[in-house]
């Protein structure tokens, strides 16, 4: 399952956190430190996947992603494919992409409610639920038409 | 700073665009984002909880505002601070009609709130009335908080609506509770076992999305028992089988490849359903190899599905063709620039090679180059495929490398992961004896102190035993090498505590043995090593235990020993220690360099730390003491129960009466060895006077009563049991009111490689061991009592040998040198016994805190090894008395037949399942193949 996913910028402040599993604030704060380490001290072509199991449990994996400013960040366990993730990832971008129009850090930081809104409907308690991009758009889209309409 | 100023830029357009954000909050990011150092970010962060803080507690805050306070306040704990005083109103803000604010307060809560925090139970209710909602969004808004919120206590709370939202008309709503009933699932299969039929069901779900939850859910399922799944395996190929011949809709394809996740969960499942199982497994070839023909290299998620399908044919039943094939494709991976196929190349090559090792040499090049890569993450899958690959031609190449990249992090978690991995291919594969040592002297080096003790302990006693072979000569030389390479090592700064302590045994033990190095040389490196660590007390206590035994050594071999002023200083501070332990080793050393020569040789052989000895672990050789003490008047022993529920007795009392018992009882007394042993402590005083005189009459009514002992060693027995009683009193005065051994108990082989050497090499056996601190007239009483015995006792180890072959540890000294029978019973048995060779340092300290003079402690040694070493003895010979250890067979006979009776309850509801799900399989065929046909 996916452990935590996880949004971040190039020098490590944290932009969306979500956890699927109960971890402490004080460890998510540890976690994302960590994890920063390990991304920052990785090369641009490496291959976009790292060990995470001194961070956040035995065979557990970072799939990352890098987006100009902003890392995307999934923690995975064994029964997830890396590459499917790493996939999703590109779902997820996508979306948020089409909904802001050109997505970059600042939509994410002033709007991480909205951005939370798309991530549901991708992941839910930790299994990706959505992998099709329309899909999500359309979901997103009635929700935020219904509170818009309220 | 560039940066920042871009940021500044876009700030100001985003604000225009606005989102609904407040100016508030717009500012808050904005300044958080312009802070120069961490301390004003956290200044500012910090003043605006205190805002919030106080503005969020105001009455009648008006919604939309509450919103925003409540957005800022996950905002604050994203960044690490704590909110917590607002979770109430996020709580609070679930119950909005509004379905934005009811949203907010959801996602807020998620975020928040753990599902064992008390505030959940405010929720429960809300989340109860929402799943009824007739607003679909509304459900699925409870539905995602079900799945982060609810806990195993409160699940019966939610589980029927969410039964009932599985057959909503809305597929979004059926699939949130697919999911949510997953979560539960994992959480506590039992409370949702009785639903597996309807998630089976779903799998025929008339939209896509709805069945794709599902086999999320089945794969959980699946990987926690596969077997009552086992039927699905025809449904769930022809499921996949339809996927890959796109007969989905095109709303499906991802970069035109048909559903890919789709198709990676089945054949996830696929691979659990089919793991060992011959007939489930012929089901998928068919299938798979469609896949493995249709699939696409040049995506990702081609590659990705590619890449399943070899994992799942490496997992499954092996069919040849398709293996080859998967190793065509694996090839192709590992020869890609692409570095994600490389990695996946390299993992799937570690899952081939388990069915095929040798697949692995067609790329020996390729996985050369991925070791050199730069990239960690691919480094690292590369030696745990060498880790898998690693046979006895290839060890120290692999080893080698993995010393390597060992050598280059500096993460304890991985050094630690990597080291053990070393020391286990190096255990089990070692090519030679030295290559061994060298191979653990690296890794102590680079990973010095997060090297479990037990694999130091391991690597002295492979030093000490050698090879386990006839070979003495290489054995010797093994050692002379071992000192060799310590004595280089020591010349590098900065040493591991625990490679310093074996350092320090090895030396001591074996530094002078081939004659190359002085007893001088070695005991100034050894002052050198305690010099060099003030403040290490272990490796102090391991080197002045070394500089003893050299000195012994010196000593034995009839040459006087002279101590450098520098070894003088050692041991003078030393014995003025605060470490109780590192005193007592001073004081030891000291007493032992006034001895004369004889006895030191027997005090301290070479070369014994192999050797077991004996001891009489019931005290026979107490009775006599017992009897004249009865005689005289004393009270029997009772045992500490009996003497609880007489309350009054004082303990010198019942101790004295339970000697009585143990008289009369003697023939028995190995059924409760224990019993005795704390008690003497009380008379403890009168022992070591009286105890000398009764001594030979002790020895001659054990050895009648344990015919088949060796005689040679229950003197040493008598001599070192006498005293430890006292110890062991002390122990048990000081420590909890009880039995309880086994903190001294590992402190055994220290004295066993001691005392033991009566019975070693010829040139020593004459001598019985007598610990340095005894005093002479103590000693000469030993020498006269034990002339009448080594007749004796030769003729019973011969027979024992004969008798009990490699199993009878006693036998070792005659059958070492008249035959080969001995040797292997050394090493087997010494084998069983090693972790302690090592020990022995560490587990003298915590003894020695008990201990104020030298007598005590030598005493005190041996009575932990009586009870560790008597059993075996009394199992071999299969004495009457032995009723306490024979009833543990028994015990374990038992526990066989008890497993299967234990694991009946879980079996049966296995058939009892099976029906259910026979008849639902039943139904999922039929109704399953239209609706997919509907799909397509």
């Amino acid at each position: 399952m996916i452990n935590a996913v996880l949004v971040m910028n190039t020098q490590g402040k944290p932009r969306l956190t979500k956890f699927y599993k109960q971890v402490p604030v004080e460890k998510q704060q540890e976690i994302i430190r960590a994890i920063y380490a390990v991304l920052s001290s990785r090369g641009e072509n490496y291959c976009n996947f790292a060990d995470a199991s001194n961070i956040s449990g035995s065979d557990n994996k970072l799939v990352y992603k890098h987006f100009a400013t902003l890392y995307f960040i999934f923690v995975v366990d064994g029964a997830e494919s890396e590459l499917a993730i790493l996939d999703l990832i590109q779902v997820f971008v996508e979306t948020l992409d089409r909904i802001f129009k050109n997505v970059c850090e600042l939509d994410i930081v002033y709007n991480f409610n909205k951005v939370h809104t798309v991530l549901d409907e991708i992941v839910m308690g930790g299994q990706v639920v959505e992998t099709n991009s329309a899909d999500v758009m359309k979901a997103v889209q009635d929700i935020f038409k219904l509170e818009r309409a309220v | 700073m560039e940066q920042l100023k871009t940021i500044g830029r876009e700030l100001a357009l985003s604000s225009q665009v606005g989102w609904g954000s407040s100016k508030e909050f717009l500012d808050l990011v904005k300044a958080i984002g312009e802070a120069k150092s961490k301390a004003e970010e956290e200044r500012i962060i910090i003043a605006d909880i205190e805002l919030l803080r106080k503005k969020i507690g105001e009455p009648d805050v008006p919604r939309r505002k509450m919103k925003e306070y409540i957005i800022r306040l996950v905002y604050v704990e994203m960044l690490g601070h704590d909110a917590s005083f607002g979770y109430i109103h996020a709580v609070k803000m679930t119950h909005d009609d509004s379905l934005l604010l009811k949203r907010t307060g959801y996602l807020a809560t998620t975020l928040f709130l753990n599902e064992d925090h008390s505030l959940i139970i405010l929720i429960i209710n809300t989340i109860q009335k929402d799943l009824r909602s007739d607003n679909y969004l509304v459900c699925c808004a409870a539905l995602t908080a079900v799945c982060r919120l609810i806990n195993e206590e409160t699940i019966p709370a939610v589980l029927p609506q969410i039964v009932d939202l599985l057959s909503h008309q809305k597929e979004a709503v059926r699939k949130k509770a697919v999911m949510a009933l997953d979560r539960f699932y994992q959480r506590s299969p039992s409370l949702v076992s009785h639903l597996i039929p309807e998630i089976r069901q779903k799998l025929c779900d008339r939209d896509p999305s709805v069945m794709s939850a599902a086999l999320c859910a089945l794969f959980d399922m699946i990987t926690a028992e596969s077997e009552p799944f086992k039927n699905l395996t025809g449904s769930l190929v022809s499921i996949l089988k339809q996927v890959v011949e796109h007969r989905l809709p095109k709303l499906y394809d991802y970069h035109r490849t048909p559903a890919p996740f789709i198709q990676i969960k089945l054949l996830k499942i696929l691979a659990l359903l089919g793991s060992g199982d011959k007939h489930t497994s012929e089901n998928m070839y068919n299938v798979l190899g469609q896949i493995l023909t249709k699939g696409d290299p040049s995506t990702n998620i081609g590659n990705a599905i590619l890449y399943e399908c070899v994992s799942t044919l490496s997992a499954i039943y092996p069919n040849q063709k398709l293996l080859q094939h998967a190793a065509e494709l694996t090839a192709k991976f590992l020869k890609s620039e692409n570095h994600n196929s490389k990695y996946m190349g390299i993992d799937a090559l570690g899952r081939l090679i388990k069915i095929n090792p040798e697949c692995a040499e067609d790329h020996q090049l390729a996985v050369i180059d991925c070791l050199e890569d730069p990239d960690d993450t691919l480094k690292r899958k590369t030696l745990d495929l060498l880790y898998k690959m690693t046979k006895s031609s290839n060890v120290d190449v692999i080893v080698d490398r993995m010393i390597g990249y060992m050598r280059t992090i500096s993460d304890a978690h991985y050094k630690t992961d990597i080291s053990s991995r070393i020391i286990e291919l190096a255990e089990r594969y070692a090519p030679s004896n030295h290559w061994f040592i060298q191979t653990m002297n690296q890794v102590f080096e680079f990973a010095g102190d997060l090297v479990p003790a037990k694999v130091a302990h391991d690597l002295m006693r492979l030093i000490a035993e050698g090879a386990g072979g006839e070979d003495e000569d290489a054995d010797n030389q093994l050692r002379s090498s071992a000192v060799e390479s310590y004595l280089q090592v020591l010349g590098e700064p900065k040493l591991p505590s625990v490679l310093l302590q074996v350092i320090c045994w090895v030396l001591g033990e074996y530094g002078t043995a081939d004659g190359s190095h002085s007893a001088d040389y070695i005991i100034g490196k050894l002052c050198d090593v305690a010099e060099a660590h003030p403040g290490d007390n272990t490796v102090k206590g391991y080197a002045i235990t070394a500089i003893t035994k050299i000195c012994a050594f010196e000593k034995g071999a009839g040459r006087k020993v002279g101590l450098t002023s520098e070894c003088r200083s050692l041991i003078e501070e030393l014995s003025t220690s605060h470490s109780t332990n590192l005193q007592q080793r001073a004081y030891e050393l000291q007493a032992l360099l006034g001895l004369n020569d004889e006895t030191v040789a027997t005090v301290m052989p070479m070369d014994a730390s192999c050797e077991d000895i004996e001891v009489d672990k019931s005290l026979a050789f107490l009775n006599a003491f017992v009897k004249s003490a009865l005689e005289k008047g004393a009270r029997p022993y009772l045992s500490e129960s009996e003497r609880l529920s007489i309350g009054g007795i004082t303990t010198l009392a019942s101790s004295n009466n339970q000697n009585d018992l143990s008289h009369s009882l003697r023939f028995e007394a190995y059924e409760r060895p224990q019993l005795p042993v704390p008690s003497l402590s009380s008379f403890q005083p009168t022992v070591v006077r009286e105890f000398e005189d009764q001594r030979t009459t002790n020895n001659n009514l054990r050895a009648t009563y344990a015919g088949h002992s060796t005689s040679m060693t229950d003197t040493q027995l008598v001599n070192t049991e006498a005293a430890s009683l006292r110890l062991d009193g002390i122990q048990k005065k000081w420590g909890r009111p009880t039995y309880n051994n086994t903190p001294a108990s590992s402190t055994s082989s220290a004295d066993r490689g001691r005392s033991a050497a009566g019975n070693s090499p010829a040139e020593f056996s004459k001598d019985e061991p007598v610990e340095s601190s005894l005093k002479s007239a103590v000693e000469s009483r030993y020498v006269t009592s034990r002339k009448q015995r080594p007749e004796i006792s030769e003729e019973k180890q011969k027979l024992a040998a004969s008798l009990f072959g490699g199993t009878f540890p006693k036998s070792q000294s005659s059958s070492r040198s008249s035959g080969s029978t001995g040797k292997v019973s050394k090493s087997s048995h010494s084998r069983s016994q090693a972790p302690h060779i090592g020990a022995n340092e560490q587990s003298a300290q915590m003894r020695s805190a008990n201990s104020s003079t030298s007598i005590d402690k030598g005493h005190e040694k041996s009575l932990p090894v009586s009870q560790n070493l008597a059993t075996p003895d009394l199992l071999d010979l299969g004495d009457g008395d032995s009723a306490g250890p024979s009833s543990d067979p028994f015990k374990q006979l038992e526990g066989l037949l008890e497993v299967p009776s234990t694991a009946m309850p879980s079996k049966p509801v296995i058939p009892q399942q099976v029906p259910d799900l026979l008849s639902l399989y039943e139904s999922t065929p039929s109704s399953g193949s239209p609706s997919i046909n509907l799909i397509g």
